[in-house]
């Protein structure tokens, strides 16, 4: 008799039920955010993250968020002319303002002052300077609110709707574009945030 | 061309003009303020600055529908009898060389002080990096504002 054995019915009873434990229970797992969908979703989080970062680090978005006294011009990052100085606000010093020469739009001819809406640098409290930082640290850095202007990660995505940020992308003439278009820019900082703001190491 | 409406020291001003038009020009070529000088062109000199509501700005660069029923203030307004501290000072010291670009030292030297009436070297060297003189006054500019600033508290 090669099925001679024959299993009391409590027994086969609990072989299914270990079965189902050992077979549905890890399909569950995994199709409720087990440690590897976790892992994979971390993975495409930290994707997205990179390239926010790309943005964040284009000298239309560095010069400005510099650990500098002042702003910064240029594709190089050089000091701006005049050795002009952030002020508490980021408004400039008391009688040399950013107003007084960047207006609300950009000055028609090459190398003219650029201008949008509330042009400003951060303010010195919260500088918000990415410059030789790495892309971990930016990314901590921004999901900081001590260090992000008390901004929530939802809080993020109206700033970078703002006039100020949306000029990057119509810097004037003479002057380099972030590498993602706006949209793409915010629909990929979206898709870091609803994925869980996973920041690289 | 449009109608435009400002304040110039003290004064209602309307004019007929293209909104785009630097408010240098509108206050040189029709206002007749010839006081604020050309300089570059670019906001790179300061040799065109006024005042805006009491902020100094480069005119040469700030359109005029940018001060529609603002104040605008130029040399020919920072009083009507040389009396204002920066214009005491200025004479007192003789600051300028050329005089070229003292108009738009003063504009900003005066921006300067009613918002610091103490203001350091270091306040100063920070409010005026933007207004260059080929004569190199600069001494003498920074030798003033204190002298004005010394004026302005004993005003008080």
């Amino acid at each position: 008799m090669i099925c001679g054995v024959i299993r009391p019915l409590w027994l086969r009873v609990g072989i299914w039920i270990v079965n189902i434990f050992l077979y549905v229970l890890p399909v569950f797992l995994e199709s409720s955010g087990g440690p590897r969908a976790q892992a994979q979703g971390n993975n495409e989080s930290v994707l997205a993250f990179r390239a926010v970062a790309s943005v964040l680090t284009s000298p239309r978005c560095l010069n400005c968020h510099t650990s500098a006294d002042g702003p910064l011009q240029g594709d190089d990052n050089h000091p701006h002319a005049m050795n002009v100085k952030r002020g508490a606000e980021g408004k400039g010093s008391a009688a040399l303002r950013c107003r007084a020469c960047h207006q609300t739009e950009n000055a028609k001819f090459l190398h003219g002052p650029p201008g949008a809406a509330d042009w400003q640098l951060p303010p010195a409290s919260t500088p918000m300077a990415w410059k030789g930082l790495t892309t971990g640290q930016i990314c901590r850095a921004l999901k900081d609110p001590a260090k992000n202007g008390n901004r929530s990660l939802q809080d993020l995505i109206p700033h970078m709707e703002t006039s100020l940020v949306r000029w990057a992308w119509n810097p004037g003439p003479g002057r380099t574009l972030p590498p993602l278009s706006h949209e793409e820019f915010v629909s990929r900082l979206k898709e870091w945030i609803d994925s869980g703001a996973a920041c690289p190491e | 061309m449009e109608t435009t409406r400002f304040r110039v020291n003290g004064k209602s001003v309307e004019l007929q003009i293209d909104p785009q038009t630097p408010l240098l020009w509108a206050l040189r070529e029709q206002l007749g303020l010839t006081g604020t000088k050309f300089g570059c062109g670019m906001a790179l000199c300061g040799a065109c600055t006024v005042q805006v509501n009491g902020n100094a700005v480069r005119s040469c660069v700030t359109p005029v529908r940018a001060v529609r029923d603002q104040q605008v203030t130029t040399i020919e307004g920072l009083s009507s009898d040389r009396s204002h501290p920066v214009q005491r000072a200025w004479l007192q010291i003789q600051v300028p060389q050329c005089g070229y670009c003292q108009p738009g030292q003063m504009m900003g030297a005066a921006a300067l002080l009613a918002v610091n009436e103490n203001p350091s070297d270091s306040d100063i060297d920070d409010a005026m990096a933007g207004n260059l003189c080929r004569c190199g006054t600069y001494a003498r500019i920074r030798k003033a504002i204190h002298l004005a600033a010394e004026m302005t508290r004993g005003q008080k």
